[in-house]
């Protein structure tokens, strides 16, 4: 099981890499595009920790940095593979938004990953080994019809698939009103999947709750669905936030990162601190020409 | 499909409408869900859907085998196709994504215009996709067993409609049929009206106008009109080499297909044969393709305007007398 610190620890080291990236844009040296998980480290940690990287397997999509780096990913490999490196994690063919290596998988179709992460579902069920196969969409991806003929599907077959939606409220520039008539949970429940709405940002309950989740699954082969409410601190991918001034400071209040330090001592959070931007800094030096 | 699953244990059947009595729309799973009940999947009327669980389970050591009960409806399948299925094996170190996707082309039984197509065009050219296409000349069985066995990134199994009621060609006297083998391992049928000589033209396509091509040879034979026919099982990729092989034997080449006119198999394939018979060919190459239109109903406009036995005969004979 794994405490506050640890959770906080993996958070930071996310946020301090892609804060990184999004500098290596500013200053020339990052080539095509990202999208930083900013904000939604709470998410990621919570969730991605309480999976086994033996049994689980997780498929993420273009914002899914946080969520290799939580379930193991290594991130000198990561980074490389976002600098193009023939030595990256996709030998730089996949880059940012095209990531795998063991039981990770990401792809840049929004909601393309469901039905695969079905499959993988299914394959799962098929082995007998109690393991879960996750996937993670944003609220706009929930707009893909692929997502609902997926559902039916996993909640018909009884599949030990998890849907985790990372709700932000925004789908690149596009509001989540304007994008959905009706509360996200309204769907996965009509279809008979148990669904749990919560705020992502705390992620220590996001991380007890899915360890739950997780439990349950394994034992009585069942899709599950858990909506987090979280907020993207940065942009969609790099110049392109068009939210105002105060949504951006309300999202700031929220940081899950800053939420979690009111648990940790003064002394740890200073340390656990030095050791991330250590961590990152080295990795900057050795892959970034001067 | 028997044998398929007894040799491969992890190999599945994903589909609408395919468990018994029914067995599926063209019957080609009847008794296998009795068989292998656990292994025979019906699933919802979903293709986006069933053909991403496919790629899923292929990324897993599966071999599934979706079938997608009209080619019509691999429209519905095409995101999954190309930007996952056939990516997977291209974007991530050591991976294999061997989905099948078995599907009916082709016109010809009155089905009307979202039934009866021939849309494998829409799919060529797709990096790390393959399409094999069986003919009356090809096992298609034995050819389905290859692709289980050897095959590593996703394939499109085409089969037509009007082939699933006929019966394997086998040589006879007057139609001399040879099987030569790509690099790949696929077949090229090779059938010859004649026994000695040179042909006159050469004609190639693939799949559903097979079932015309006896008939066509014996009548041409009569007129004492020499043709050789190669007919790919593997059509992207082509076998060029071969083809072009069989095309410098008569010099002028009719290459067809079913789909509707305009960016073909046979003008792809065209285009890569002038590059390599640019100088030894004695007449353009002449392509036949079904009208542009939507493929009506009504039998006769229907057989009117698919690729026919007629237009390909005239086709045949106008390649031969150009100068």
């Amino acid at each position: 099981m794994q405490s506050i610190t640890d959770l906080y620890r993996n958070m930071y080291r996310i946020r301090l890499f892609e804060e990184a990236l999004l500098d290596l844009f500013s200053l020339g040296v990052l080539r095509g595009t990202v999208h930083t998980c900013l904000g939604q480290e709470g998410c990621a940690v919570g969730v991605i920790s309480a999976l086994d990287p033996v049994r689980d397997v997780v498929s993420s999509n273009h914002r899914g940095h946080g969520h290799f780096l939580a379930f193991g990913g290594d991130m000198r490999a990561l980074l490389k593979e976002i600098l193009g490196d023939v030595n990256g994690v996709c030998h730089g063919v996949g880059g940012s938004q095209h990531l795998h290596v063991q039981n990770f998988y990401s792809n840049g179709i929004l909601g393309g990953m469901v039905p695969v992460a079905c499959g993988v579902a299914l394959a799962q069920k098929l082995n007998n080994t109690g393991g879960v196969s996750a996937v993670v969409v944003g609220d706009g991806a929930m707009a893909e019809g692929v997502i609902y003929e997926t559902l039916n599907i996993a909640a018909l077959w009884k599949l030990p698939l998890l849907l985790i939606v990372e709700d932000n409220h925004i789908a690149q520039t596009t509001p989540k009103n304007l994008g959905h008539s009706t509360p996200l949970e309204g769907i996965p429940i009509a279809l008979g999947i148990k669904t749990i709405a919560m705020d992502g940002n705390d992620v220590l309950k996001v991380y007890e709750v899915t360890n739950d989740i997780i439990s349950g699954m394994r034992q009585n082969q069942q899709p599950c669905c858990l909506i987090l409410d979280t907020c993207r601190l940065g942009p969609h991918s790099k110049g392109d936030d068009t939210r105002s001034t105060d949504e951006l400071s309300s999202c700031k209040l929220r940081d899950p990162i800053k939420k979690a330090e009111e648990s940790i001592s003064e002394d740890m959070l200073i340390s656990i601190k030095r050791d991330c931007s250590q961590e990152v800094a080295i990795l900057l030096n050795e892959l970034v020409s001067k | 499909m028997n044998t398929i699953f007894t040799e491969h244990p992890n190999a599945l059947l994903l589909g609408e409408d395919v468990l018994d009595p029914y067995g599926g729309a063209f019957k080609v799973t009847a008794g296998l869900s009795t068989k292998f009940p656990d292994r025979v999947l019906t699933t919802p009327i979903s293709e986006a859907a069933i053909t991403g669980l496919g790629a899923g389970l292929a990324l897993r050591g599966y071999i599934p085998i979706v079938e997608i009960m009209f080619s019509d409806f691999l429209t519905l399948c095409a995101d999954q196709i190309v930007n996952h299925a056939s990516k997977f094996p291209l974007m991530y170190p050591n991976t294999h994504c061997p989905l099948i996707l078995r599907t009916p082309i082709g016109g010809g039984r009155g089905y009307g215009p979202t039934h009866s197509q021939s849309l494998e065009k829409m799919f060529m050219g797709i990096p790390g996709l393959k399409i094999l296409a069986p003919s009356v000349f090809h096992n298609p069985g034995e050819t389905l067993r290859k692709v289980v066995i050897k095959e590593k990134g996703p394939v499109l199994f085409l089969e037509h409609k009007l082939l699933y009621s006929e019966k394997i060609q086998v040589n006879t006297s007057n139609i001399q049929l040879e099987t030569l083998s790509a690099q790949d391992g696929y077949g090229v049928a090779v059938v010859r009206n004649y026994h000695q000589g040179n042909p006159d033209v050469c004609l190639i396509g693939y799949g559903g106008f097979s079932r015309d091509v006896s008939s066509l040879l014996l009548e041409l034979a009569a007129e004492e009109i020499r043709v050789v026919v190669a007919i790919p099982e593997c059509i992207d990729p082509p076998p060029i080499e071969i083809l072009v092989r069989l095309a410098s034997e008569a010099k002028r080449v009719v290459i067809v297909d079913e789909a509707n006119e305009g960016f073909n198999w046979s003008t792809g394939v065209a285009a890569l044969m002038y590059e390599k018979l640019w100088g030894v060919l004695e007449a353009p190459i002449k392509i036949v393709s079904s009208e542009r239109e939507a493929i009506p109903t009504s039998q006769a406009l229907e057989l009117g305007m698919l690729l026919n036995k007629t237009k390909i005969e005239a086709a045949l004979l106008e390649t031969i007398s150009w100068a």
